[in-house]
């Protein structure tokens, strides 16, 4: 049966079903049990399953990341919550010295089934420390799985796949998409990680985008079919592992690229990704392959400043008209819809 | 011969020392390539505290883990083999003398990276405590890892969250070649750790059985209590850093000091201790034999053994 919830309740959902499957799953970090329920997603979960399942800590992100790795060695299916990408920075020398390479360590004696959900976001001057992605520099560990749904379903699908993982998993929420409606089928249960997803079909240009910048290449593309340009959006869903093959296929049906990713361009995954379809569709392509993603700069505070920090659909819709040789079309009718308008602070 | 505690505490005392003396001579033949932090001096700790912790403890050390790796498993294959980078090694090759680990007999890892393994064991201990085991998690770190933030955050977690965990400090009053002295804005890390909801235990003994009696007691502390304990021992680092070598003339310390420490060397000590005991030379020469003919031929098992072949550099990343 096909349901119409949100992102928040999707994550919720998988949650409570892991939790009420498998006793040994737990989550916790700073502010997990608070009224707040890490945005509403954690909510009912102590009530449900008692404060030794859903507890909030001291704030001490290295340690409890490794507190999650002793765990999850030890018998127990961790689930760490990170309210900002930017707060699970403190907790690199256990995610990457200890948790990404402990099995390997241990010649595979052990297994590390360690959830570790991150918060990304943008909006309401949130600043430059509050509003990173970071998942290149995480799918650059070995031992890492970064996964980062955009849909509802996804967002189900995915985290029970991450908590049903044997290995550690870094799995980044987009805070916008958090009021993003979708329908879930019951039936799917898990969904496999490497796989893309093909948000809309086309034929002119591929556009393959991140987390948030799936929403804005999907109103890039309404707005050109309107222009008879037909856009391909596909959604890598996992950072990595990543198997490219259908990105590949799309590339070499339409010829044309443009990876929008939720995160700077220089030294990250558009790049990763480009690099790939480059080799895969070398002498295919009728055009470069155009890369947008943050300015490389500091998120500022400012609205301004801020708006042109983030690229948007128009930054997809002006490099799709670069690529297919088309004079600029008239954006002024058009409206520029963002979950942001649901979102407010202070938080 | 019977089997006491202090013989079992002796078997593993001259295990570790007579294994770090063969590494000691087989290492400049340049087959054992990995940066060796050796145990020597502080045998009794390993020993006392491993013994302490039975059968049912779990253990997490630093990178100077060859005394708690061979105290806990009295096994030398393995060790030996992972030492020379040879597949049948625990890990194959992958871990060398700074990852040892010993996962069925409660030995979870052991990490290259100050204080780390602090907070996996506060986990262990979370995880034992969900499970309903009896299992006490033991985690031994150089007194530098009190100078990390984990150190301070692990010791908090673990007393907020009320885990059976033993906090084992090797205390040398040295990180690296930094004395206490430069390192601590403060003069008593005990009377700190005692304001936390954790009971203090310390000595400055070399003598395995009273480590090893203290320990039982800081043991009885964590179930009774039902929070944390913290074991606070000194000993005395008797080679370099890193290195089968002494260091007593690079001038941050002094040949005198060693010799103050060595006139109570743990290993010796016990030795004297099983002969007023009533054990007699022969019976301590015997089992000292053993111990040698059995590291001789792991020794010989390891130069003889393969190394992995290529392929395992892939295995082992993801289950």
């Amino acid at each position: 049966m096909k349901r119409s919830i949100s992102y928040r309740q999707a994550l919720n959902e998988a949650i409570v079903e892991e939790m009420s499957r498998d006793e040994t799953v737990f989550i916790y970090g700073i502010d997990v049990a608070d009224h707040k329920r890490i945005f509403g997603t954690t909510k009912n979960i102590p009530e449900k399953f008692g404060g030794d399942r859903c507890f909030s800590t001291p704030l001490c992100e290295d340690t409890l990341m490794g507190f999650g790795l002793g765990a999850a060695i030890n018998g127990l299916r961790p689930i760490n919550v990170h309210m900002r990408v930017d707060f699970l920075l403190l907790a690199m020398n256990q995610l990457v010295n200890m948790v990404s390479s402990y099995r390997y360590g241990a010649g595979g004696r052990l297994k590390v089934p360690l959830v570790i959900r991150a918060i990304i976001g943008r909006g309401w001057g949130q600043s430059y420390q509050h509003s990173k992605s970071m998942h290149s520099v995480f799918a650059h560990i070995p031992g890492l799985k970064v996964v980062m749904p955009t849909t509802p379903n996804d967002a189900k699908g995915l985290l029970i796949s991450a908590i049903r993982d044997d290995n550690p998993v870094v799995f980044i929420e987009h805070r916008w998409l958090y009021d993003a409606v979708g329908e879930v089928s019951d039936e799917d249960g898990p969904i496999p990680f490497g796989v893309p997803n093909v948000l809309r079909a086309g034929t002119d240009l591929t556009v393959v985008a991140t987390s948030w910048m799936n929403v804005e290449a999907l109103k890039a593309a309404e707005i050109l079919e309107k222009h008879g340009v037909s856009l391909e959006v596909l959604d890598p869903r996992t950072i990595s592992p990543l198997e490219d093959a259908a990105i590949v296929e799309s590339v070499m049906k339409t010829r044309r690229c443009i990876v929008a990713d939720n995160d700077w361009t220089f030294s990250g995954f558009s790049a990763e990704l480009a690099s790939r379809i480059y080799s895969s569709c070398f002498g295919v392509l009728r055009s470069p392959i155009e890369r947008i993603g943050f300015e490389f700069t500091p998120c500022p505070c400012a609205r301004p400043l801020e708006n042109q920090f983030y690229p948007n659909a128009i930054n997809i819709i002006r490099a799709a008209e670069r690529l297919l040789g088309m004079d600029p079309v008239d954006l002024s009718g058009e409206d520029f819809y963002s979950y942001e308008n649901k979102f407010r602070g202070p938080f | 011969m019977t089997d006491t505690i202090n013989l079992r505490l002796y078997r593993k005392l001259y295990l570790i020392r007579k294994a770090e003396q063969t590494i000691i001579d087989n290492y400049e033949n340049d087959e054992m390539k990995t940066p060796m932090h050796m145990s020597a001096g502080a045998e009794a700790i390993a020993a006392g505290v491993c013994l302490a912790l039975g059968s049912h403890g779990q253990m997490l050390s630093s990178y100077r883990s060859h005394g708690v790796y061979l105290a806990n498993t009295e096994e030398t294959d393995l060790f030996f083999a992972e030492l020379y980078g040879k597949s049948k090694g625990m890990a194959k090759g992958k871990a060398g003398s700074m990852h040892l680990s010993s996962v069925e007999t409660g030995y979870l890892g052991a990490s290259a990276i100050v204080a780390s393994t602090l907070p996996v064991a506060v986990g262990a201990a979370f995880a034992n405590k969900r499970k309903g085991s009896d299992s006490i998690a033991a985690v031994f770190f150089g007194d530098g890892a009190v100078d990390e933030g984990d150190f301070w955050e692990s010791l908090n977690l673990a007393c907020v969250l009320k885990v059976p965990v033993l906090f084992v400090m090797e205390d040398n009053g040295l990180a690296v070649h930094t004395p206490a002295s430069r390192r601590h804005g403060y003069e008593s890390i005990d009377n700190i750790v005692s304001q936390f909801n954790c009971s203090v235990f310390q000595s400055d003994t070399t003598d395995v059985e009273s480590i090893y009696e203290l320990t039982c007691r800081a043991i009885e502390s964590v179930k009774k209590d039902g929070h944390p304990s913290f074991l606070h021992l000194k000993y005395y680092r008797y080679l370099e850093h890193v290195g089968v070598h002494e260091d007593f003339d690079s001038g941050y310390r002094s040949r005198k000091e060693f010799e103050e420490w060595y006139a109570r060397d743990p290993v010796l000590l016990q030795r004297e201790k099983l002969l007023t005991d009533g054990y007699d030379e022969a019976e301590i020469r015997g089992l000292e034999r053993a111990i040698d003919d059995q590291i001789s031929r792991s020794v010989k098992l390891a130069q003889e053994a393969q190394h992995s072949d290529k392929n395992e550099i892939y295995r082992d990343l993801s289950a």
